[in-house]
């Protein structure tokens, strides 16, 4: 395959930034999208230029690190899937592809395509755990019953990865289908439940600082959503941190 | 917490819009219900007077409509507030966009249909609720303002009635895709998500958004067509 790359270069957080275009040829349809960079980088430092820096760890589709707008989507055009398992054959010969960072006031430019993400770090901090006695005498999990459709749900929450593509989707740069899974994860088990009420308001409270935008429900961060968050998750944080602000008493 | 949990933070300033937008609704049917008797013609022009009258003097219809004038103006200074937050937080702009792989045209443009509503809602006011409350006013037989003739002339007889049909129609349109996302959208808002009843919801929302500003724009058209 032959292929024409716009690729968004930018030389650190304070550059203004540029499109640049690069042929690439004789591209395998089998490689991934990242395998594809790694040849045009390949070649880039072959010929004495700054290689394109991204982001990516696992290639197996469940860190959420690999990033980029992919031809106006995160991830590619593909659904269900991250950069790492987007495949050239995704792809037709002579396409040109557009690749661009996520482009967010929360998540700024480091470098060319790699964001930084801390921003979902600190919301995690902020709330996004439980307060469990690790001091020798731990409960076993089993002890406590959970109904199979609760767990389920809290599972299918906590498959989210991070990688951000939801506020890369969202035209808010909104992260409440994020913050909504993380909130979801706990507060459908009886362990979450103790600290429900806080954590929602404290994770809601850090999303605002961080200086993501607001939800419209358009629905493009399910649609992207590589390992498939629903919607109803944002649905239940909106449920939580009513009743949460509606009881508190500040 | 830094902000007023229910007045200042992003999820509150969703709920205020949700609940103004459902009950800017209700308004809807309301107002659609005493409109369809404009299409009775001059036969009951007395009725529709004396419904107007009835709108604008009744003490409880009173107090309902001051709770309408906040909610539109709340709910458009809110839309506002949140459109500028959301544009901040994207302070450099994609090169290439294909946001229809991903979500509805209506769900993307609520500000801008929102603001095509508020202009027309502007004139609309301006065109009868003014001259209504504070205008010279013909009177019908019966002594009562005649708001049925300042509504025929405006759409039948004015030399520019066709183009008062015309862009009524354009804001009903609005007023309908508006709708197709809103009024689903404001139960997501409020938290109602449940497999059983969200899809009803969407339904009925869609039927709402079709149904009610169609025959809002059907008055107009009719008696422009029957004049």
């Amino acid at each position: 395959m032959n292929l024409t790359l716009k690729v968004w270069r930018q030389n650190g957080p304070d550059d203004k930034g540029h499109m640049e275009i690069y042929p690439v040829k004789d591209i395998n349809p089998d490689m991934s999208f990242l395998e594809m960079m790694d040849v045009l980088n390949e070649e880039l430092i072959s010929e004495g230029k700054d290689p394109i820096a991204f982001d990516h760890d696992c290639r197996e589709g469940i860190c959420g690190m690999c990033s980029m707008f992919i031809n106006g989507e995160p991830h590619g055009p593909e659904r269900r899937t991250t950069t790492c398992q987007l495949h050239m054959r995704s792809f037709k010969d002579g396409d040109t592809i557009v690749v661009e960072p996520w482009r967010s006031a929360a998540f700024p430019v480091i470098k060319d395509l790699a964001v930084d993400r801390a921003a979902f770090d600190r919301i995690q901090q902020a709330g996004g755990y439980v307060s469990v006695n690790t001091s020798g005498n731990t409960i076993d999990a089993n002890a406590i019953p959970v109904p199979k459709q609760n767990a389920d749900k809290a599972f299918n929450a906590a498959t989210c990865i991070g990688c951000g593509a939801c506020v890369a989707a969202c035209k808010n740069s909104s992260a409440m289908l994020f913050v909504s899974a993380k909130v979801s994860q706990y507060a459908l088990l009886p362990q979450g439940k103790v600290e429900a009420k806080e954590r929602v308001r404290k994770m809601v409270n850090q999303m605002d600082l961080e200086g993501f935008g607001n939800c419209t429900n358009t629905g493009a961060c399910e649609a992207e959503c590589p390992v498939g968050i629903s919607l109803e998750n944002i649905a239940r944080m909106n449920r939580e941190y009513l009743s949460a602000s509606l009881s508190s008493a500040e | 917490m830094a902000k007023s949990a229910l007045l200042g933070s992003s999820l509150a300033k969703k709920y205020w819009m949700a609940l103004t937008g459902l009950f800017l609704s209700i308004f809807l049917v309301v107002h659609l219900a005493g409109n369809l008797v404009l299409l009775g013609g001059q036969a009951m022009a007395e009725d529709f007077n004396a419904y107007a009258e009835f709108m604008t003097t009744f003490p409880l219809i009173k107090i309902a409509s001051y709770l309408l004038y906040a909610s539109i103006l709340f709910h458009a200074i809110d839309g506002i507030l949140l459109t500028i937050q959301n544009r901040k937080a994207r302070p450099v702009k994609y090169h290439y966009e294909n946001p229809s792989a991903n979500s509805g045209w209506a769900s993307r443009n609520m500000a801008f249909l929102g603001t095509v509503m508020l202009l027309f809602i502007v004139g609309h006011m301006a065109t009868f609720w003014w001259r209504m409350k504070f205008g010279e006013m013909p009177i019908d037989a019966v002594g009562q303002k005649d708001l049925y003739t300042v509504v025929a002339t405006y759409f039948t007889t004015a030399s520019t009635a066709w183009l008062h049909v015309l862009l009524y129609v354009v804001a009903m349109i609005a007023i309908g895709f508006h709708l197709w996302h809103g009024f689903q959208s404001a139960f997501q808002t409020m938290g109602v998500n449940h497999p059983k009843y969200t899809p009803v919801i969407k339904k009925v929302g869609y039927v709402f958004s079709v149904v009610i500003p169609a025959l809002f724009a059907v008055i107009p058209i009719y008696m422009f067509i029957t004049q």
